[in-house]
């Protein structure tokens, strides 16, 4: 490295990278969100790397698993700072480890983008944390709007999962925004992630017959749920947040998922996202989620903070965060508020069966964040 | 009309209430015993498959008195390998898409590994016997293990010709034996290369390796060529529909259940009979043959019973194989029963082979019939605890229960509580 510096005017052939964190859940439970991530990530960094890296410096990516559980979030980070020496971080996906990794990058002075976590305490109080989607508060604003007015249904049903704070809250915020608006909740019935039988819960809720069943948890128990709900004798359709996002939703379910909804960040059959989705299924050989989506946005968007930056200490790369303003991610434009929030459109989407057999999600709807009206 | 019972509801039911109901004004809404019914089904499907798994773990503790930590894991196995052949043999409802050997690598690579492993127990086998020299105990296991895995392979093919010929339920029952096969020989397996040397170690030892044994194959499983990291939805192979609806009411014959009836479906009939069928086969195994007097006399004393002859390896290797095709069963049985399969390292399913281990100490670890009834009532008991007091404490339930039986009667409900004799 010295002799390249001391030659000066040539270019040094290899320049050295800057190092980037990513903690996803790999494996566990909820591997496909870290494995999307990862790849929307990696996908980004390959084209910002072939087009000169940073000032001509290349970005390397390290990820470390988290397997789903918070402990081993702040673990990674702790390696990915102090062992690693990255610039920034990247990750986690649900937000319960956001939050514990979000500590620990706040503790370092490390700036952390998260790509998809939407509860809101990951930001709140940690000036170093940042997000590129939206938060469970509006999420739930946008799913009671979606019911009230485009479903035009009244009585909701709640079946949420105790465990995760991502999901409790999607239920708080839902029941607020939906009793505002002139609905009601009939029944509110809880399980623990991961439970495998979830008939008693759902007797209780066939008994309250609700117009629509919000189903604010994870793919794998969301699937699970349809299942059972379609055998109980349940028809009404099921309404999920963004943790429903996966390909294995439909493969898991199948039928017993056709004609539920959900709120995402975005929706591969979204024109806008015609670009990304061909590279994506040109390097993958799949359908990108929107995690994959919100991933590679993340990435770029550090990037470009990172291209901007006065230097690559921490404090300079925050404040360029803090500053973003209509940055055009695939996923939308992405504007960071005062809260260090991403201010978004939600979409609404529908499962429903392709001419192939399989079942995917359609595009139904998109919900302003305008709409939201003003938060405190 | 007695005034005491108060009007009749507004709305009319189904089915319509017996001539004395409606003399009084009184229609029963059924939901008591409907509920209990339902409970009562529930806990007896799952539990009858505790039992099952519970029948491995209580089997080793009988004979090597050891717990098979690794137990749990092969049960997660049988529902994953029933998963793969199933996609290997062409049934796919849930996802067209990924329709054949591409989707399912895994009984491809079983198939490729068995011609290098046939090639090489024929030369470990043929040297000694070209030599004129009885085959050694190892050489013999070898060529068993490989006999094993190609009849494993055979049950995997036939199943895809019996669905290809569209006898999709056979290939169905093909597909539960080949699962089970391959869980008989991965348990022989282990037992030798992991357990055997350590025969005559300290007890703590093979614990250990139980344990470490039981991560080897959750993160085994969870590669990318073997079954990946991702959750799957299982293909159903068993037929399913509701055979009856008792109670339950509803304004006319078409429109839908206000109280929900009590659903007697056939998936469950069949997976609690063919629960049932293999201990009954079971219990007939152990104490009405000559292997299981063996079984017993090894578990009553090993020394002893090698003294009288018995081969004891044999033995145990044999209940290792009989314990592994049991949990097996009980995997292909759930993953048919709850269609979502979660990866091998998934923390829950794990959990499901723990609740079998406590179905087992609460039985009487080490006694057969104990295990099946210990089982039943773990099943029940959860059931039971979700139904009709919090749902959110099902783990509670059983955990609680074990504390309960290690307090009062520590070697469980039909375990004895001998004096060990120094």
């Amino acid at each position: 490295m010295a002799c390249g510096a001391m030659l000066g005017g040539m270019a040094p052939r290899v320049a050295e990278p800057i190092k980037v964190g990513h903690y996803g859940s790999m494996t566990g439970s909820e591997a496909t969100f870290g494995q999307s991530t990862d790849k929307g990530i990696r996908l980004a960094i390959e084209e910002i790397n072939a087009k000169g890296g940073i000032n001509g410096r290349p970005i390397e990516l390290i990820t470390y698993d988290t397997k789903g559980d918070s402990g081993e979030a702040g673990k990674a980070v702790t390696r990915l700072i102090s062992s690693d020496k990255v610039v920034a971080v990247l990750g986690e996906v649900a937000s319960s480890l956001s939050i514990a990794g979000g500590a620990v990058c706040q503790q370092y002075g490390v700036p952390m983008i998260t790509p998809s976590s939407t509860n809101p305490r990951v930001t709140m109080g940690k000036d170093y944390v940042f997000r590129v989607c939206f938060t469970d508060d509006f999420q739930a604003f946008a799913l009671a709007k979606f019911v009230k007015e485009n479903l035009k249904l009244d009585k909701a049903g709640i079946l949420y999962d105790q465990k995760q704070a991502y999901s409790k809250g999607l239920r708080d915020e839902f029941t607020k925004a939906f009793k505002k608006m002139g609905g009601s909740i009939v029944i509110d019935q809880a399980y623990s992630g991961g439970d495998q039988d979830f008939s008693a819960q759902l007797s209780a809720i066939a008994a309250a017959a609700p117009d629509v069943l919000l189903v604010p948890g994870y793919y794998t128990d969301g699937a699970a749920i349809a299942i059972q709900a379609r055998k109980k004798g349940i028809k009404v359709p099921l309404l999920g947040g963004d943790g429903w996002d996966s390909e294995q939703l439909g493969k898991i379910a199948g039928d017993a998922i056709v004609g539920s909804y959900y709120s995402n960040h975005s929706a591969p059959d979204q024109p806008d996202m015609k670009d990304f989705v061909d590279k994506y299924q040109k390097k993958y050989g799949q359908m990108p989620d929107a995690l994959g989506g919100l991933g590679y946005d993340a990435a770029n968007l550090l990037a470009d903070a990172l291209r901007k930056a006065a230097s690559l200490g921490g404090k300079d790369v925050r404040d360029v965060l803090a500053g973003t303003s209509g940055f055009p991610g695939v996923t939308g434009s992405i504007t960071i508020d005062k809260n260090r929030n991403a201010s978004k459109a939600a979409v609404i989407v529908q499962m429903a069966k392709t001419e192939k057999g399989d079942v995917q999600p359609k595009y139904v709807a998109s919900v302003a964040p305008d709409a939201a009206g003003e938060k405190k | 009309m007695d005034s005491r019972l108060g009007p009749a509801p507004p709305r009319a039911h189904w089915p319509p209430p017996r001539a004395h109901e409606q003399a009084r004004g009184y229609y029963p809404p059924f939901t008591v015993l409907e509920k209990f019914l339902q409970t009562l089904m529930d806990g007896l499907a799952v539990g009858s498959l505790y039992a099952l798994i519970a029948l491995g773990y209580t089997m080793v503790y009988g004979i090597l008195k050891f717990i098979n930590f690794a137990h749990s894991d092969i049960f997660v196995l049988g529902a994953w390998i029933s998963y793969a052949t199933a996609l290997f043999a062409g049934y796919n409802d849930l996802d067209p898409a990924a329709a054949g050997i591409q989707a399912a690598p895994f009984p491809v690579w079983v198939l490729y590994g068995l011609g290098g492993a046939t090639f090489v127990a024929l030369v470990v086998a043929g040297i000694p016997k070209l030599q004129g020299r009885p085959l050694s105990e190892s050489a013999r296991a070898l060529l068993l293990g490989v006999t094993w895995a190609w009849a494993c392979a055979g049950m995997a093919l036939a199943a895809r010709v019996l669905q290809g010929a569209g006898w999709s339920i056979v290939g169905g029952g093909a597909i539960l034996i080949c699962s089970m096969l391959t869980c008989g020989l991965v348990g022989f397996t282990l037992e030798r290369v992991a357990y055997k040397p350590l025969r005559n170690a300290p007890r703590l030892n093979v614990l250990i390796t139980a344990i470490g044994i039981s991560l080897l194959l959750q993160n085994l499983g969870q590669l990318e060529w073997m079954f990946g990291t991702r959750p799957q939805g299982m293909p159903s192979l068993l037929p399913d529909a509701v055979l009856a609806e008792i109670g339950g009411s509803r304004p006319s014959p078409d429109a839908d259940w206000t109280v929900q009836p009590v659903r007697i479906r056939l998936l469950d009939v069949i997976a609690a009979g063919t629960a049932i069928v293999l201990m009954l086969a079971l219990d007939r195994l152990v104490f009405h043959t000559k292997i299981g007097r063996a079984m017993r006399a090894v578990s009553f004393s090993e020394r002893n019973a090698a003294l009288m002859g018995i081969p004891v390896d044999r033995v145990i290797s044999f209940t290792f194989v009989l314990g592994s095709m049991l949990a097996a069963a009980a995997g292909f049985l759930y993953a048919q029963k709850y269609t979502k399969l979660g990866q091998t390292a998934d923390t829950v399913w794990v959990l499901l082979g723990l609740k079998a281990f406590v179905a087992a100490v609460v039985g009487g670890i080490g006694n057969i019939r104990g295990a099946m009834l210990g089982g039943i009532l773990i099943g029940l008991l959860e059931f039971f605890g979700v139904a009709y007091l919090i749902p959110q404490l099902r783990d509670v339930y059983v955990f609680g229960v074990l504390i309960l039986v290690l307090l009062v009667r520590p070697g469980g409900i039909l375990g004895s509580t001998a004096v060990e004799k120094v």
